[in-house]
């Protein structure tokens, strides 16, 4: 018996030894490497963000910035996960406006008040410094300003007999009336409503649209309102009628334009980059030139005259990071206002100053794409809303976007599903 | 010569001494993260750096086994099982009977095989989600070039639908696994029985009845084990090409331990969750062997 205790004691020191060597940080040789996570979707491409880690590279020896993609719904997961680690499995990450709540409250996100320069911070619109701020304290520098905008195929309603586009959604589904029965294409619509986040930022419009809002001024739900209701059973109503793609309940972004890029909607709600890629690519579009922005419609008589969903995201310094100020560097360098202009195709800049004068007529001359969006930048940001800024919204949103599904596929009225995610998230307020 | 050890201890030093690595490896990739996830099920654990667990002692399980949409999932997570299992027994065996049977070709058809269960999960689960998509998938095309529907069909809007889609996806990929143990099984059985079994005037529903299935049982037991546990925890594939909707209808255990685990940040309960996943499979895999091993066998 004695040999097998001592067998096991020196068992126990062996895994002790291997975990705490296991463990070790290593000491950095040469130069910092700084890892970077962002997502590949919605604004600029893997190519683009790649060239500007190459130029950021070769102009700073002392710094080797590696970056990883993923796709959206992995990021938040993704990000909290590397974050258990100490050090962190990456340096630098991109933040979407609704974990930042999440990321002040478990300092994951390095507080970043003290590096913001008083020029930097009265160059950058309030609204973007939003996106970042929790509590009056920074915790990344904004970065994609982003909303969706309301898209439509020119042809298609000049087929149906339509000089304009719609303003309101009562319009809207009169003109997807016509299209339809004209037979100029089957579904006029196309949305985002599969279970995920994107469900939530269609819903953001379509209810603000309508005079709604997802919480009242305490902070308490208020989507489950006669108005979200009503919303609600539109959007059901359109799916009955034919209007709405019914494969919109399983779709993302991407798949909007892939059905609108193929001139199989007449209409689709999306972020800027869908512009560029619908109306200027050939290779990803059947319908390049064909394809307009114009002011989201609002509802006939709810006093919305348009409303949008503000989707802007920012890049963050995690707290843990052995390197911050190398990877505060490179933030800044991909934040700049040159790199910002350059690379303005799918992404607009943050700077009001961008968007004045002289700046304003050069910015709008960088591609093609940027004649269109940024003067429709101007005109819809003001109606952009946010989502609530709490800790809990991961889980908050995934009741909100139960609660869509269940209406959409008619496993519970709209205002059994509401009241059922209300429920919620009065339960996770808490 | 004064050895104080007997022969028998000094073997046993030495068979410790033997299994020490492979025990090593067990403890450290096995037993440690079973242990820990159990003792982190215990605790409330708040996410963020330097905080402290609360302990809840049983809290996590008790909360967990007392909501619906646990016991929802958990249906949702048999059917899953039940079906593509038992449809990829099926097929599995045919398929094997048919290789076994050597047909003109058989070897191209065994290699050929290899291929969807070559497939990494998350590549079939992106190429399924395209086969799907409503408006440009390969399967609305085919039907409809093949006239069997006139309107293209928005596949993954159902939530039954929905499920059993994926649980195709899920077939494609694993009836090779089945189909290629059972062959190997097949390969292997004396040829005597069934020359025996003919003269003796056996039909040929007879002879796979009485003399084929008993003797694959303990290769089907292997497939059966392995298959079950595995489907118990889909997750890539449900992942990939539903995200676990529409309305939560292709939910499963697993995919509701990701979410609590990696989305809400709640380690405790998603911890919690996991053991109680082994739990059920461990229950599985013994019910197998019970039933499948019996003891006039050995």
């Amino acid at each position: 018996m004695k040999a097998i205790r001592s067998m096991l004691f020196v068992l126990i020191a062996l895994v002790i030894l291997v975990s705490v060597v296991g463990c070790q940080p290593k000491q950095p040789t040469g130069p910092a490497t700084i890892r970077v996570l962002t997502m590949e979707q919605a604004g600029p491409t893997v190519d683009e963000m790649n060239s500007i880690v190459a130029e950021f590279n070769k102009a700073n020896p002392d710094i080797k910035v590696e970056i990883e993609y993923v796709a959206y719904d992995a990021l938040h997961d993704k990000i909290t996960t590397a974050m258990a680690s100490n050090p962190p499995a990456y340096d630098v990450f991109l933040g979407d406006d609704i974990w930042y709540a999440e990321f002040a409250k478990s300092g994951y996100a390095l507080d970043v008040t003290d590096r913001i320069s008083k020029d930097m911070h009265d160059k950058i619109f309030p609204a973007a410094w939003d996106i970042t701020t929790v509590n009056s304290k920074v915790y990344g520098m904004p970065w994609l300003l982003d909303e969706k905008y309301f898209f439509y195929n020119e042809d298609l309603l000049k087929q149906a007999g339509f000089d304009a586009p719609p303003s309101t959604w009562e319009e809207l589904l009169a003109q997807s009336k016509v299209l339809k029965d004209q037979g100029v294409v089957e579904y006029p619509m196309v949305w985002s409503w599969g279970q995920y986040e994107a469900a939530i930022c269609d819903w953001v419009i379509l209810l603000y649209g309508n005079g709604g809002s997802l919480v009242d001024d305490k902070g308490a739900p208020a989507f489950n309102s006669p108005v979200g209701v009503k919303t609600l059973s539109w959007m059901v109503q359109t799916i009955d009628d034919g209007y709405t793609n019914p494969a919109s309940i399983s779709y993302v972004e991407e798949d909007v334009r892939n059905v609108f890029s193929q001139g199989n909607a007449a209409f689709a709600v999306n972020w800027t980059y869908m512009y560029d890629l619908v109306n200027f690519n050939d290779k990803e579009s059947k319908v390049t030139g064909k394809i307009k922005m114009a002011l989201m419609p609002g509802f006939e008589g709810s006093g919305a005259q348009s409303a949008s969903i503000n989707g802007s995201m920012g890049f963050s310094v995690a707290a843990t990071s052995p390197n911050p100020d190398a990877a505060w560097k490179y933030i800044e360098f991909l934040t700049s206002e040159s790199i910002q202009n350059q690379y303005s195709a799918h992404l607009l800049p943050m700077r009001s100053t961008s968007y004045d004068g002289e700046n304003l007529t050069k910015l709008e001359a960088y591609t093609p794409a940027n004649a269109v969006t940024v003067p429709m930048f101007n005109e819809q940001f003001p109606f952009a809303h946010v989502r609530p800024k709490v800790a809990y919204y991961p889980e908050a949103s995934k009741a909100l976007q139960l609660a869509l599904q269940e209406a959409l596929t008619k496993q519970k009225t709209p205002e059994q599903a509401l009241n059922d995610a209300a429920a919620k998230w009065v339960d996770l307020a808490k | 010569m004064q050895r104080k050890r007997t022969l028998a201890q000094q073997d046993m030093l030495v068979g410790f001494a033997l299994i020490l690595p492979s025990f090593l490896i067990i403890l450290g990739i096995s037993l440690q993260p079973i242990l820990s996830t159990l003792y982190l099920s215990l605790f409330e654990v708040p996410r963020g750096i330097n905080l402290q667990n609360t302990f809840v002692g049983l809290g996590n399980y008790i909360s967990l086994l007392s909501e619906p949409i646990f016991w929802a999932t958990i249906g949702r997570t048999f059917y899953f099982t039940v079906i593509s299992v038992g449809t990829e027994l099926v097929l599995g065996l045919a398929i094997a009977q048919l290789i076994h049977a050597h047909p003109p070709g058989w070897q191209f058809l065994r290699t050929s095989l290899i291929i969807p269960w070559a497939v990494p999960t998350i590549v079939n689960g992106t190429m399924w989600r395209w086969i799907y998509n409503a408006d440009y998938g390969a399967l609305n095309g085919l039907l409809f070039q093949l006239g069997l529907i006139d309107k293209y069909i928005p596949w993954l809007t159902r939530p039954d639908m929905a499920m059993n889609l994926v649980i195709l996806a899920d077939i494609w990929h694993s009836v090779p696994f089945i189909a290629l143990i059972l062959q190997a099984a097949l390969a292997t059985l004396p040829p005597d029985l069934e020359e025996a079994a003919s003269v003796d005037g056996a039909t040929a529903i007879q002879y796979f009845w009485f003399i084929r299935l008993p003797l694959l049982r303990p290769a089907i037991l292997v497939a059966l084990i392995i298959r079950t546990v595995e489907a118990f925890r889909a997750f890539d594939l449900i992942y990939v090409i539903t995200n676990g909707g529409p309305a939560n209808g292709t939910v499963t255990i697993s995919f509701l331990t990701y979410l609590e685990m990696f989305s809400f940040g709640h380690a405790g309960r998603g911890s919690a969750l996991s053991f109680l996943i082994s739990l059920f499979t461990l229950t599985l895999a013994f019910i197998y062997i019970r039933m499948l091993y019996r003891p006039e066998e050995k």
